[in-house]
């Protein structure tokens, strides 16, 4: 009884707190400083179409760096964890029921397509919406697909580890190369801007982002991976 | 925003208050992971009304694709075990 009513007493403070932001709501009727600088600094300073990309990839470089670093710290960690279940008891595997015509047929002829709009976000990430985490998830999503056809699919380990390592290596080899040849570390403008809309321009961003995208994709196919290797029975 | 673009984000908070009291309330897991998809779905084109479709790309992906599986998942081996 107490405790629902210091639960009440708190959804109400919270509810107050709310109200009062709701109160003081002004919608911003223009950009402020950072933003209008972003706004209109990118498509000249590093001709990229897409605003929020060019802040990504290159303003705030340093902060994709650490996310992807985050990721794949979790990546490590769950096959850490998941690893020390999945030794024993390897050679006994259980029967699974065949999966569904509809899946199996569906499967096969949406992986291919999956993965290839996957690396079309990644590689446009500078010119539409989405990029490099975006299409790593689908790319990974295709993984998952095949892996919910036949859950005793096995993808190769070493694969996805040269995939990850090389894509981490040249991201951050990239972002010193801006540093000795242009403005400073993730400068995109070691390789020429070009057109501006143009599918090769914007400098590194293209590059990055695939490379990015490469590993983000490669992070999550191996947590799906060691997710479906722990048998547990 | 214009009066149907609104009336279209008020229908689509109240679809997302719902999922997640029917997260939160649901009997079965199942559905509740379903639901909670669903708040995903609904919070992704939500955020395409608010004119950020790079979120929205990543909310649908992450959020209501792979994190919705990612539970089916788990819990397809959990209910496996033996030793759970």
């Amino acid at each position: 009884m107490i405790r629902n009513f210091a639960v009440f007493l708190l959804l109400l403070g919270l509810g107050a707190i709310f109200l009062h932001l709701l109160d003081g709501y002004v919608p911003a009727s223009e950009l402020n400083q950072t933003a209008r600088y972003y706004a209109e600094h990118t498509a000249q300073d590093l001709g990229a179409a897409n605003i929020v990309t060019a802040i990504i990839v290159t303003y705030r470089g340093l902060d994709t760096l650490g996310e992807v670093t985050v990721l794949f710290l979790a990546s490590t960690i769950i096959g850490m964890v998941l690893a020390q279940g999945s030794k024993r008891q390897r050679a006994l595997q259980r029967k699974l029921p065949a999966s569904g015509e509809l899946l199996t047929t569906g499967s096969r002829l949406l992986v291919p397509l999956i993965l290839l709009f996957g690396a079309y976000v990644f590689v446009n990430g500078h010119l539409t919406p989405g990029g490099g985490f975006q299409g790593g998830a689908i790319i990974a999503s295709a993984a998952l697909l095949v892996l919910l056809t036949d859950p005793l699919k096995r993808f190769s380990h070493k694969l996805i580890a040269l995939v990850e390592s090389i894509s981490g290596l040249v991201f951050v080899g990239v972002g010193v190369l801006g540093m000795l040849l242009a403005g400073g570390f993730l400068d995109n403008r070691i390789l020429p801007t070009g057109e501006f809309g143009a599918l090769f321009s914007a400098g590194a961003i293209p590059l990055i982002y695939s490379f990015v995208g490469l590993k983000v994709g490669a992070e999550f196919t191996s947590m799906l991976t060691n997710l479906a290797e722990t048998e547990k029975s | 925003m214009s009066m149907v673009l609104i009336a279209i984000a008020t229908l689509l908070t109240i679809a997302m208050i719902g999922a997640a009291w029917v997260t939160i309330r649901a009997k079965k897991v199942a559905t509740a992971m379903l639901a909670a998809g669903l708040v995903s779905l609904f919070a992704s084109v939500m955020f395409l009304f608010l004119a950020a479709p790079d979120v929205a790309m990543t909310e649908a992906a992450i959020g209501s694709g792979l994190t919705t599986f990612l539970f089916f998942f788990v819990l397809g081996r959990v209910r496996g075990g033996s030793d759970d």
